[in-house]
């Protein structure tokens, strides 16, 4: 049995009147490529960013990385990266002073950051760009930056908020690529996206409708389940009878 | 046309959803008419004065007992050391002291003539000199008392009118005053913001490739302001009447007309602003920190402007607030028509074309 | 400690980068710091007099010598009836019109009393006031001249020598009292504003949420905004005095020192204060209208351009909350009298409470779990 990284029991948050996750429950193993579908609204980002400990929950238990999400946010910052849907490094930063920052955020040493940083460029091929503004950047670059900083410190789990939108299809595979090896070396990814493709690289899914987690398993068991082709059919049986439109 | 209504409501949005600008936009010129109005003065009181009486003699505590019936003066007799005065002075308890020499009652009798010593801390030269006349009247009234000098055998008495002013109200310089200010802020700032803001967030990107004419989207970001402003103008107007007493003696209709025209002005100077720039930060910079002091000080509602070095006087020519502030004096306060400010009018209207048309002119080669 | 390091790091990059605020946070006060003491003046001089003579006699025109050699007013034009100066007034050409009666030397002599108009615009009060009392003064010593002239003894009056000296500041002038208080302000500006927008900007550019999301500590967040800004407000306070002393002559009579002391705290303070404003605020535009407004009041309330002890008592009472006046007192005493720090320990203690406060509600107000 592996470890669970990441325990979630009734996870409920609500704005107002508005429930925007509702009794959400799963765990998440460690290594795990863990999807997190639904479509725009559906609660997928606000669930996130409670696990992130960016959010408090209204009621339900959590932990990350053995973390109570009510009381020990900061001691979950410390063991995860994040990426937001946003491109959120800073813009008039160069792609080094970027990573130097954020390396040095999480409190490593600034040998190490020096060497990792170098390290990092060289295998994205940015070493023309090391020294220029992260704002001129294309965006590919911009999210294939943005992921190796998020996993810079080596967290032991990832959340990444649609982290290909707006990115050209080669990028994405190689987006993908990034991925795996960051599983491979023992990093747990939670990851939210619309695009069914990718749903199919994941190692489970969740797919959420309107708050609540409708299905919860393998690509392959959920199109066996559903007797869809591939996870867009999947995806779409389970969606249609949503009633929140997107935001 | 449609598109344009269009525009314009979206604009709207973006204006009425953030509420606590719009709550700022309107509580910064009941914050100035309620400062204004009622806690600053130029009027100088409650001044700590030390007075050492070193006489102790009838003629020093009749003169003593007079400054001290002034409501001018909070007096301080435990002082009885030249050298604490200092002290006092350094510490800031004290703004003044007089000193009354001994002998004072006999020099004054019988020597002729008696002296005392004022000394003031000049660090607040308005008070200073306030001090030394409030003083030396109360000291002349005391000293023609005295001397019993029979009536004058000539005396012209001038009859004084106060003109637009009889009640003495001291609102009326700042009211207009406030008004340009405000306008001025808050009708650039808010302008300056909105298209840069669009850069920044990249939706400029979607404006820019609509059929309109750049015209149209500069038009359309305005107009909301536009409201706004008029609507705070009418604010101001109303507090001025209502809590201040202000009576509006001229048109409303040329008032309104006029306030319009300055307000266009205000916003051509923003999207001037916004269009020069491209950052919100440095935008809100420009049209805050920049504008808000040279406004101030510029309009002549604070500081005479005859009183300044030439050059400044030239300057203050270029402040469209300054135009603006002679317009409402004019119109509101001492109620003449347009044949007296058609000249200020026109300076305005001049202004306000020259820089819309550089706005409109930088919008364009942006689009190219 | 560390972390703190990378903080700061990140945050001078950024400050150096963009060019323009970097100009405008030390051109734009520098310059203002030059030009506008200049051009504050509280003085009233040179009362422009309109004059209707309607009597052209002696005396008539010995008094319009008169007021006009007082040194207060100037003449700027001589009108045959009231209507017409009335008309210099409308225009703001004039701001008093003085009429002498017809037959005006006549009954003076023969009834010893006459009456001459004085009309004063007035909208502007203290121009008002002052103009009519300078008319009443000079009336006053015609009448007395005019007086002693006619009659053979002058009356030996028993008069009071006063003389008075102003210290620290021997003829009144106003760059004395404008110029550290001009500075204070452009400080306070340049201190509140920038860090207002900080924060906020962060939101804005969504770039709070990949802080929030790290171990970031509060302290050390709110602490790696604060010192940038507080290096950059001291040297703008530095490049002021500088100004202060080549253009105006000023050179503080206390000592740096303590004036330095000051400023770190003030400083602190008003850095605190924009903060705050920050971490209240969701974009850039409210940041900075909120800011301005409470800076609009504390620069009304704070002694600058009226002193705080002739405001009614509710209005002193704000203007004591406000960090502003505290800092302007002592600078000016600092600067222009030489207090020594026990003199000023008590605006010390309240300026050291605000920055403290500010700053704590700052962090306490700052969350990095919503």
């Amino acid at each position: 049995m592996a470890e669970k990284v990441i325990e979630c029991r009734e996870l409920t948050k609500q704005f107002g009147d508005f429930i925007a996750v509702n009794k959400i429950s799963f765990d998440v193993m460690k290594g795990e490529i863990f999807g997190f579908l639904g479509a725009n609204g559906a609660g997928k980002t606000t669930a996130m960013r409670i696990l992130c400990g960016l959010s408090y929950p209204s009621s339900g238990t959590a932990a990350v990385a053995g973390f109570d999400v009510y009381k020990q946010q900061e001691s979950i910052k410390r063991n995860i990266g994040y990426m937001s849907q946003k491109f959120s490094l800073y813009e008039n930063l160069t792609v080094t002073e970027n990573i130097e920052f954020f390396g040095g955020v999480y409190g490593l040493p600034m040998q190490e950051i020096r060497r990792r940083s170098n390290d990092l460029i060289r295998t994205l091929g940015l070493t023309a760009e090391a020294k220029k503004l992260v704002g001129a950047l294309p965006l590919g670059w911009k999210q294939k930056l943005a992921f190796s900083v998020a996993i810079f410190h080596r967290p032991r789990i990832v959340f990444l908020d649609e982290p290909t939108g707006g990115v050209d299809p080669v990028t994405r595979r190689q987006f993908w690529d990034m991925i795996y090896e960051a599983a491979a070396s023992g990093i747990t990814i939670f990851v939210t996206t619309h695009y069914m493709d990718e749903a199919e690289y994941c190692n489970r899914v969740t797919v959420m409708v309107d708050g609540k987690v409708e299905a919860l398993d393998t690509p392959a068991r959920l199109k066996q389940q559903y007797q869809a082709d591939n996870m867009d059919e999947v995806f779409y049986r389970l969606a249609r009878g949503a009633k929140r439109s997107a935001d | 046309m449609k598109q344009l209504l269009v525009f314009i409501r979206k604009e709207f949005y973006h204006v009425f959803r953030d509420r606590r600008t719009l709550l700022i936009m309107f509580g910064l010129p009941v914050a100035q008419i309620v400062l204004f109005g009622f806690a600053l003065t130029s009027e100088v009181k409650n001044i700590s004065l030390i007075i050492i009486d070193q006489a102790r003699d009838v003629n020093s505590q009749e003169l003593t007992g007079k400054i001290k019936s002034s409501a001018y003066f909070i007096t301080d007799e435990s002082v009885t050391d030249y050298n604490d005065i200092e002290k006092a002075f350094k510490q800031g308890t004290a703004r003044c002291a007089l000193i009354i020499p001994a002998g004072f009652g006999n020099d004054l009798l019988h020597g002729g003539s008696a002296p005392v010593q004022i000394l003031t801390d000049g660090s607040d030269p308005n008070t200073a000199k306030t001090v030394v006349n409030y003083l030396t009247s109360i000291m002349t009234g005391y000293q023609q008392e005295l001397s019993k000098t029979p009536p004058l055998r000539y005396l012209i008495q001038p009859e004084l009118r106060m003109l637009y002013n009889e009640e003495g109200n001291g609102s009326l310089n700042f009211i207009p005053g406030v008004m340009a200010l405000v306008l001025m802020i808050v009708c650039t700032a808010l302008t300056s913001v909105s298209v840069v803001r669009e850069k920044e967030l990249g939706t400029m990107e979607i404006l820019l490739v609509s059929p309109f004419r750049p015209l149209l989207v500069l038009v359309a970001k305005a107009i909301p302001y536009l409201v706004l402003s008029l609507a705070n103008f009418l604010l101001i107007l109303f507090l001025s009447v209502f809590v201040l007493d202000v009576t509006v003696k001229g048109s409303i209709l040329l008032l309104v007309a006029e306030s319009m025209l300055f307000i266009t002005t205000c916003l051509s100077f923003g999207l001037m602003i916004s269009n020069t720039t491209n950052s919100q930060q440095t935008a809100l910079l420009l049209s805050m920190m920049g504008m808000m002091l040279p406004t101030m000080i510029f309009t002549g509602f604070m500081f005479p402007l005859e009183n300044m070095p030439v050059p400044f006087q030239v300057i203050s020519n270029i402040v469209p607030a300054r135009w603006y502030f002679l317009i409402i004096k004019a119109v509101m306060l001492k109620g003449l028509g347009f044949g007296y400010v058609w000249k200020e009018t026109l300076v305005l209207t001049g202004m306000m074309l020259a820089t819309l048309g550089i706005a409109l002119k930088n919008f364009k080669t942006r689009l190219s | 400690m560390k972390v703190l390091r990378f903080i700061l790091r990140k945050e001078f990059r950024q400050i150096f980068r963009d060019k323009t605020i970097l100009a405008m946070m030390f051109a734009m006060p520098t310059i203002q710091l030059i030009i506008l003491p200049l051009a504050m003046n509280f003085d009233v001089k040179h009362v422009k007099v309109a004059v209707v003579d309607n009597d052209h006699s002696s005396y008539s025109r010995q008094l319009i010598a008169k007021v006009g050699a007082s040194g207060y007013f100037r003449i700027v034009a001589a009108m045959p009836s009231v209507r017409e100066a009335m008309q210099y007034i409308e225009r703001e050409q004039a701001d008093v019109v003085l009429e002498i009666p017809p037959a005006f030397e006549q009954q003076l002599i023969r009834e010893g009393k006459q009456r001459i108009g004085v009309s004063v615009d007035a909208i502007n009060g203290t121009k008002a006031a002052l103009g009519g009392s300078y008319l009443v003064t000079v009336i006053g010593d015609f009448n007395r001249q005019i007086t002693v002239n006619s009659t053979a003894d002058p009356a030996a009056a028993n008069t009071i020598a006063i003389t008075f000296s102003n210290w620290y500041n021997p003829l009144a002038e106003y760059r004395f009292y404008i110029v550290p208080a001009i500075l204070v302000l452009l400080l306070t500006l340049i201190g509140g504003f920038l860090t207002a927008l900080n924060i906020v900007r962060e939101k804005e550019a969504g770039t709070i949420e990949q802080i929030n999301v790290t171990p970031i500590r509060k302290w050390e967040f709110i602490l790696g905004k604060l010192i940038p800004f507080w290096v950059v407000g001291i040297t703008v306070f530095t490049l002021g005095l500088a100004v202060a002393w080549g253009v105006y002559g000023i050179w503080p009579v206390g000592s740096f020192a303590l004036l330095y002391t000051f400023a770190a705290a003030y400083l602190l303070a008003v850095l605190g204060f924009g903060l705050l404003v920050s971490t209240y605020t969701d974009n850039q535009l409210q940041a900075m209208f909120v800011a301005f407004f409470f800076m609009m009041i504390f620069m009304l309330m704070s002694g600058l351009f009226t002193a705080v002890e002739s405001m009614p008592a509710w209005a002193r009472a704000i203007a004591h909350c406000t960090p502003v006046t505290h800092f302007v007192k002592v600078v000016r005493m600092i600067v222009l009298k030489g207090s020594t720090f026990a003199d000023v320990q008590y605006e010390f203690y309240i300026l050291v409470f605000f920055a403290l406060a500010l700053n704590g509600w700052a962090i306490l107000n700052y969350r990095k779990t919503s």
